[in-house]
C-alpha cells in the first residue's frame, strides 16, 4: 500500500499531539492542577493515531477511560479537550465530562467511557444506525485487553457478526487492565483469536507500527463499509505509564510489573520507529518532523493557556442538559 | 370509537409511527414473531431491515439500541421482561440516561424501551416484578406507566417520539383489557396525570394495573356514599405533581396503589412528595398499598398473598376516610 507523504506528515503530527497532550495533562495532574481521574496512553500513539488515519470524518469511534489519544487521532481540537480536563464551561462537555467522557458528536466522536467495555456494544449500534439510516459508514470500537473479558465484547461480536454490521473492533491489547497483568485473567494468549468464535476475521497487529495499524485497520474499514461485516484486530502494545496518574500515592511500594519490561517497551517508542522509517526510507526530511514537533509544542501551550483562562462553569449550569426538551 | 386490546394498541401505535418515520426501528427478543402479539405482522410489513429479532443478549442489544440513537436512528428496544433489564443495568443507567448531560447537550437518545412486568400468576420472581422504581433514580430516563389500551396507544406513540430514553412499562395483566380507543392519530402527552374517576372524599393514586383494580373499589364503595377520586400519574417521569396535589387539595386524603414494593418503591417516592408538598392539604396519614417486600412466588395462594389487590385498596380507603 502506496501511502501519500501528506498521510504520512498526518499521522506523525498526530502521534505527537498525543505525545504532548498526553505528557501535559500527566503532569498537570500530578500538579494538581485538574481534578479527578486521568489515564493516558503514552506508548500507545501508533495504534489510535492508525485506526483513525484509515477512517473518513464521517465515520465515527467509541472510546475508553483511556481515550484522549483516540479523540485527538479523530480530530478531537486540543483547546476544547484541554479545557474540558480542567472542567471549564468551554471544555466539549461544557464540564459535565471530564477526562473520561469527552465527546465531539460532529466528528464521530461518540465519547471516551468510564465503564469498561460499554463502548462496544455503542458502536455496534452505531454501525447498525447507519445501515438502517442507509449510509456506509463505519464505525471503530476501540477497547482495551481488559474489556475483551467482559460480557459486552462477546454480545458486540456476535451481534454484529449475525447482522453484519460495519463496525471495526480494535483491541488495544497494553498488557494491563487496571495493575493485573492481561496473561493472569485472560484465557488465551492473543485477543485476536477470539474472533474465530463469531466466524470474524481476527488479526495481530504490531501495535507500535503506525505503518501496520493504518494498513490493517484500511482492510478491515474497505472490508466493513462493503458490507462484509466486522473485523477484530487486536494491536500489541504497552502502556508506559500507570492505570492512572499519581498512582504511586496509593500503590505506595506496591509494583505490579519490572521496571526493566517498561524500560524494554519504551525502545520499541512508536515515534522513534516512525522517524527511524522515515530515515531510511527517505520519505520525510528530519526538518520536516522537527518543525512538527515545534508546532506541536506550540498547540499544546495553547491549548492549555485557552484551558486556564476559561471560566468555570456557573453553579446554575448544575441541571441543564439532563433531558433534550425538544 | 373502536374497542381494543392493550397489546393491538401497542400494535397500533409501533406501526403508525414506523409509518411516519422511516429512521424508527424495532429491535428486541423475538419482535418478528411477535410473542404476545404485540409486534405480529410488523415485520411481514417493514420489512427484515426495521423489525430485527436480537439474540438473547441484553446488554448487546440495549447498548446497541443506545449507539443506534446516537447514529440518528429512533430505535424502539423490546426487553421481553422487566427484570431482564438487570442484565443491560449499564447501558440503560450509565449509558442511555447519563450520556446526553455528561456530553454537554451534544448526544440526544430518542430510544423507546418496552418491557412487559407485575404479576401475571405462576411466572414467580424473575417474570413478575415491578422494577420501575429501580430507575426512579436515574435522571436521564423518563418512564411510563399506561393502564389501558387507550393510553398504551397514546403514550407509546409520544414515547416513540420523545427525544429521550423512555421506558413504557407494559403490565402483563393488561395485555387483553379492551377499552375504546380513538381513531386516528392519538397521543397522550408524558407528564400529564388523568383524572380517571371524580370524587371528593379521597385520592387513590394508582399505577398501572392498580388503577383498574382502585376504579372497582370506587364503584364498590360508591352506594355506602364514600367518594373516591382516582388519578392515574400515567408516566412517573415526568411527574404531574400539580394534579396529584390539586386532587388531594379537593379531597385532604390519600391511598397511593402501586404493585412494587413498599420500601423504596414507587409509592414511597409519591408519598413522599405528597407528605413535602401537600402537607396543609392532608387531613388523615398517606397511606401506602404495596406488594409485600418479598421476591413475588410462584405458588398462586404466595402470589396473591404477596401483591396488593383490591381488598388492601378498600381497607386503606376506608381506613383514611374512617368509615
Amino acid at each position: 500500500m502506496d501511502i501519500s507523504k501528506d498521510k504520512l506528515l498526518e499521522m506523525y503530527r498526530t502521534m505527537q499531539k498525543i505525545r504532548h497532550f498526553e505528557s501535559k495533562a500527566r503532569d498537570l495532574a500530578m500538579a494538581n492542577e485538574i481534578p479527578g481521574f486521568v489515564h493516558v496512553s503514552i506508548g500507545e500513539e501508533a495504534s489510535a493515531t492508525g485506526v483513525c488515519a484509515a477512517l473518513r470524518k464521517t465515520d465515527r469511534i467509541t472510546s475508553t477511560h483511556r481515550g484522549h489519544g483516540h479523540l485527538i487521532a479523530k480530530g478531537g481540537r486540543l483547546d476544547r479537550m484541554m479545557a474540558e480536563i480542567f472542567g471549564k464551561r468551554t471544555g466539549y462537555c461544557k464540564g459535565k465530562g471530564g477526562s473520561m467522557h469527552i465527546v465531539d458528536y460532529s466528528l464521530g466522536i461518540l465519547g471516551a467511557n468510564g465503564i469498561v467495555g460499554a463502548g462496544l456494544p455503542i458502536a455496534t449500534g452505531s454501525a447498525l444506525g447507519a445501515v438502517i439510516a442507509g449510509k456506509d459508514d463505519v464505525t471503530v470500537a476501540f477497547f482495551g485487553d481488559g474489556a475483551s473479558n467482559e460480557g459486552t465484547f462477546h454480545e458486540s461480536l456476535n451481534l454484529a457478526a449475525v447482522w453484519k454490521l460495519p463496525v471495526v473492533f480494535v483491541c488495544e491489547n497494553n498488557g494491563f487492565g487496571e495493575f493485573t497483568p492481561m496473561a493472569t485473567v485472560t484465557s488465551v494468549k492473543d485477543i485476536a483469536v477470539r474472533a474465530k468464535a463469531y466466524d470474524i476475521p481476527g488479526h495481530i497487529v504490531d501495535g507500535n507500527d503506525v505503518l501496520e495499524v493504518f494498513r490493517f485497520t484500511s482492510e478491515a474499514v474497505a472490508r466493513a463499509r462493503a458490507g462484509q461485516g466486522p473485523t477484530l484486530l487486536e494491536c500489541k502494545t504497552y502502556r508506559w505509564e500507570g492505570h492512572v496518574v499519581g498512582e504511586q500515592a496509593f500503590l505506595g511500594d506496591g509494583s505490579y510489573r519490572e521496571k526493566s519490561e517498561v524500560e524494554e517497551w519504551k525502545r520499541k517508542c512508536p515515534l522513534i520507529r516512525f522517524e527511524k522509517w522515515c530515515a531510511d526510507s527517505g520519505k520525510i526530511s528530519s526538518a520536516e518532523l522537527r518543525q512538527i514537533v515545534a508546532d506541536t509544542e506550540k498547540e499544546i501551550a495553547g491549548a492549555v493557556e485557552f484551558a486556564r483562562s476559561s471560566e468555570l462553569p456557573a453553579p446554575s449550569e448544575v441541571t441543564d442538559d439532563v433531558y433534550n426538551n425538544t | 370509537m373502536p374497542q381494543i386490546s392493550f397489546i393491538q394498541a401497542i400494535n397500533q401505535a409501533i406501526a403508525e409511527e414506523m409509518e411516519r418515520d422511516p429512521l424508527t426501528f424495532l429491535m428486541g427478543e423475538d419482535v418478528v414473531l411477535g410473542a404476545f402479539g404485540a409486534t405480529k405482522g410488523l415485520f411481514e410489513k417493514f420489512g427484515a431491515k426495521r423489525v430485527r429479532n436480537t439474540p438473547i443478549s441484553e446488554a448487546g442489544f440495549v447498548g446497541a439500541a443506545v449507539g443506534a440513537a446516537m447514529a440518528g436512528t429512533r430505535p424502539i428496544c423490546e426487553v421481553e421482561f422487566a427484570s431482564f433489564f438487570y442484565c443491560a443495568f449499564d447501558q440503560v443507567c450509565n449509558q442511555a440516561a447519563k450520556l446526553r448531560y455528561m456530553s454537554g447537550g451534544q448526544a440526544t437518545m430518542p430510544i423507546t424501551f418496552r418491557a412487559v412486568f407485575g404479576a401475571l400468576g405462576g411466572a414467580a420472581a424473575q417474570h413478575s416484578e415491578t422494577v420501575y422504581a429501580q430507575f426512579l433514580s436515574v435522571p436521564g430516563l423518563k418512564l411510563v406507566v399506561p393502564s389501558g389500551p387507550s393510553d398504551m396507544k397514546g403514550l407509546l406513540k409520544s414515547s416513540i417520539r420523545d427525544n429521550n430514553p423512555v421506558i413504557v412499562f407494559e403490565h402483563g395483566a393488561l395485555g387483553w383489557s379492551r377499552e375504546d380507543v380513538p381513531a386516528g392519530e392519538h397521543l397522550v402527552p408524558l407528564g400529564k396525570a388523568a383524572v380517571k374517576r371524580p370524587g371528593d372524599h379521597v385520592t387513590v393514586l394508582a399505577i398501572g394495573a392498580m388503577v383498574p383494580k382502585a376504579m372497582n373499589v370506587a364503584a364498590k364503595l360508591e352506594p355506602e356514599k364514600i367518594s373516591v377520586e382516582v388519578i392515574d400519574p400515567r408516566t412517573l417521569i415526568p411527574l404531574d405533581e400539580d394534579a396529584i396535589l390539586a386532587s388531594l387539595e379537593k379531597t385532604n386524603r390519600i391511598v397511593i396503589a402501586d404493585e412494587g414494593h413498599l420500601r423504596g418503591g414507587a409509592a414511597a417516592d409519591l408519598a413522599a412528595i405528597v407528605a413535602d408538598k401537600g402537607f396543609d392539604f392532608l387531613d388523615a396519614p398517606v397511606r401506602r398499598v404495596t406488594s409485600l417486600d418479598v421476591p413475588i412466588p410462584f405458588s398462586p395462594p404466595l402470589e396473591k398473598a404477596a401483591i396488593a389487590d383490591e381488598a388492601r385498596i378498600e381497607a386503606a380507603i376506608r381506613d383514611v376516610v374512617g368509615r
